[in-house]
């Protein structure tokens, strides 16, 4: 079985260490990733103005794309390309007028008015696979991980597009069980971690991610895991600069969820790229042992 | 552009021809040929202009000189880049002035000329790495994804599908699409986030060429041959030869066959 | 923190225009906000910001576009929507703050220039954090 799958452009480069591993995983579930032929920049973000259409041709013309494929449904592993992709969705099905707009001008030769269903990898694994199948499937449970979900903005919030209880999500930590770690709960984990703001305030990224950090340090969280390479980098820049202004301030690994799951079905952590990520993950992951089926790491210009 | 109309012809239904005997024999003819006058608007002015001439010829048949927008007049170097549009219909056309024939009521302007953001750079400090072009062209992340660079295209590039190759830090991708690209600048004329994307394309093609295509190992392997003299004694001998021996040779050489294997000699190995 | 400066209101400084356009562009019904602060509350971005969310809309409704134009608050956003989710009366105020800056990012005046990004930045920074900064600061 195969899902229509959409990248995003970050995962082709920085963020190979988000896809590659998910591509693995989700062979080996038995639901093949299917890249979308010809696939565009969806935007990153929704435009919020009332008559702004053509910030909202390039999600539009992706789904339109997935139509043309015959399929019916899209999944995504970046949240920032969730949120877009699935509110220009809701908008094709629910504002008529706009629909019509932006049906005339995109001259894919197709007409679309939401038909795709658009899903994050999160919820396949647990509406698809469900969370006894992955958890039996897992070959290294990440015993001992004590890793704290967060979630960041995008995969909750607007409510209608949103994957799970918008104030208590629990999605992440079902996943985290089922792959055998101890999840830390912490109440900052939808925490906006600056998003843009560090293009245009990168000295304000700190700030917005310093109760984050904190309060998941406090609650003894020994990583994080995360959804979305913007948030990856904000966080590891974040507590980068942190750790520099206050002694004490303890820097953490981050991992993609799709790196977690890799590992636990034991796809090894080659197919991981643990070089891409910010935050030495190796040295925890000895600590817990687990990294046994593969001697030595590949550090390949390694970030610091 | 500055084009200078000398003399408004009359509206003639004649059109000379001087037909050139082979040299010594120079001898003029003139036939009357009626050919169908259409009219066209350049720049909003209107014209009757033979039909079965490119715009570029009817611009000079209407009296133009062509001093800008106009180069090779065979299609590849990009200057006469032209928009037209027909009465009635609000879709935007493009063509290359050299190549594109006349119909009637098209109303064209030309493009010789784009301003067009064209980032510096030291080529021999390039890698072949996507970050290269994110650091010289942070604007491409402008893009929208509208298609309008698309439709502006005269040679049927896919604008929108390059730009989204180099977004996604695919070079190869990019240089391959962009391919046929002849830096007309029509593209970055109706760009909405106002990018140059020729520009960016020309940059994703050096570094292609450069970086990234392997090298031709059996070209290399020649070069070596003949510089180590493989090639010289042949060489030399053939350059002793007398005429009429050149012309034995010629007359009798071996030609490889159309469908001949990988494996294919010739009979004489010597200057293999 | 916000500071909370007293404000002049009168007819003159009123511009019914540009509380015309914010409504358009936004979609939302001014007068539904009553003003309880859960936006400022919930906003993660508030120590940047000079004027508070919920006062924001308030000078909105008031035309007071002179007093927002002076302001940080709506550079300072990054449409987290924790103010939108959390709103009792169902109001969107990340589409105010989206309409006000468009209103100025309309006339050609950019936020963020995309030269102004170090190219050490341009480079480390993944494309969705260019592609979202550069939709949201430049018009």
């Amino acid at each position: 079985m195969s899902l229509a799958y959409y990248p995003g452009c970050t995962l082709k480069t920085q963020a190979r260490n988000l896809e590659e591993p998910a591509v693995a995983s989700m062979e080996a579930l038995g639901l093949k990733l299917d890249e979308l032929p010809g696939w565009n920049c969806c935007g990153a973000v929704y435009s919020l103005a009332d008559d702004d259409l053509i910030h909202q041709v390039a999600p539009v013309r992706n789904l339109i794309r997935v139509k043309k494929q015959g399929k019916t449904k899209l999944v995504t592993l970046c949240a920032f390309c969730l949120n877009s992709l699935k509110r220009a969705n809701l908008l094709m099905k629910e504002d008529a007028e706009k629909r019509d707009t932006l049906n005339s001008f995109i001259d894919e030769g197709i007409d679309y008015s939401g038909e795709v269903e658009v899903v994050h990898l999160l919820e396949v694994l647990r509406d698809e696979v469900g969370w006894e199948t992955l958890s039996q499937k897992v070959k290294f449970p990440l015993r001992e991980l004590k890793v704290a979900p967060y979630y960041g903005c995008t995969l909750l919030r607007p409510r209608e597009i949103a994957i799970d209880n918008v104030e208590d999500p629990t999605i992440l930590r079902e996943f985290l069980e089922a792959l055998g770690a101890s999840p830390v709960d912490f109440p900052e984990s939808t925490r906006c971690c600056g998003s843009y703001q560090v293009i245009s305030s990168p000295d304000s990224i700190a700030e917005y991610t310093r109760p984050i950090l904190s309060s998941a340090l406090s609650h003894g969280a020994e990583a994080l895991v995360v959804t979305c390479p913007l948030c990856d980098y904000n966080l590891a820049r974040g507590q980068k600069e942190l750790a520099k202004k206050q002694g004490g301030f303890r820097e953490m690994p981050l991992f993609y969820f799709t790196q977690l799951l890799a590992l636990a079905l034991g796809l090894g952590p080659q197919i991981c790229h643990f070089e891409l990520n910010h935050g030495k993950p190796e040295s925890l992951l000895k600590e817990k042992n687990l990294l046994s089926q593969v001697e030595s790491l590949q550090l390949i210009g390694g970030k610091e | 552009m500055s084009a200078k109309q000398t003399k408004k012809k009359p509206a003639a239904t004649t059109v000379k021809h001087t037909a050139k005997k082979p040299a010594g024999t120079a001898v003029k003819e003139e036939r009357q040929v009626a050919a169908r006058l259409i009219p066209i608007y350049i720049m909003g002015k209107r014209y009757e202009v033979p039909e079965g001439l490119t715009i570029m010829k009817a611009m000079e048949y209407a009296g133009y000189i062509l001093i800008r927008g106009c180069g090779c007049r065979g299609g590849t170097c990009g200057a006469c880049g032209t928009f037209y549009r027909k009465p009635g219909d609000y879709k935007l056309q493009v063509a290359l002035a050299c190549q594109k024939t006349v119909e009637p009521n098209m109303y064209i302007a030309q493009i010789p000329f784009f301003p067009a953001n064209r980032a510096m750079y030291d080529f021999a400090g390039l890698t072949a790495a996507p970050e290269e072009v994110f650091k010289l062209y942070p604007e491409m992340f402008r893009c929208v994804a509208c298609n309008s660079c698309t439709k502006a295209c005269p040679q049927g590039i896919e604008v929108m599908d390059a730009v989204s190759a180099l977004k996604q830090g695919n070079i190869a991708g990019a240089a391959q699409l962009s391919f046929d690209c002849i830096q007309c600048g029509l593209c970055t004329s109706r760009c909405f986030g106002e990018l140059a994307q020729y520009h960016m394309f020309q940059l994703a093609r050096r570094i292609y060429a450069a970086r990234i295509v392997p090298r031709a190992e059996h070209l290399a392997g020649m070069v070596k041959a003949v510089n180590e003299g493989k090639y010289d004694r042949s060489l030399d001998e053939l350059k002793q030869a007398k005429e009429d021996e050149l012309k034995k040779l010629y007359q009798e050489r071996e030609v490889e066959p159309m469908a001949a294997g990988e494996d294919w000699k010739p009979k004489d190995t010597r200057y293999l | 923190m916000t500071k909370e400066m007293p404000v002049t209101i009168s007819p003159k400084g009123r511009r019914r225009e540009f509380v015309k356009k914010v409504k358009e562009l936004s979609g939302q019904n001014l007068q539904l906000c009553y003003q309880c602060g859960m936006c400022t509350g919930n906003c993660p971005a508030t120590a940047n910001m000079d004027i508070s969310p919920r006062r924001i809309i308030e000078l909105a409704r008031l035309g007071l576009e002179e007093e927002i134009a002076g302001s940080r608050t709506v550079w300072t956003c990054a449409s987290c929507l924790a103010c939108a989710v959390n709103c009792p009366r169902g109001f969107d105020l990340s589409k105010v703050m989206e309409a006000i800056r468009l209103l100025t990012l309309r006339k050609n005046i950019d936020h963020v220039r995309p030269e102004d990004i170090s190219p050490q930045e341009r480079c480390e920074l993944p494309q969705i954090a260019m592609v979202s900064g550069l939709r949201k600061f430049t018009g």
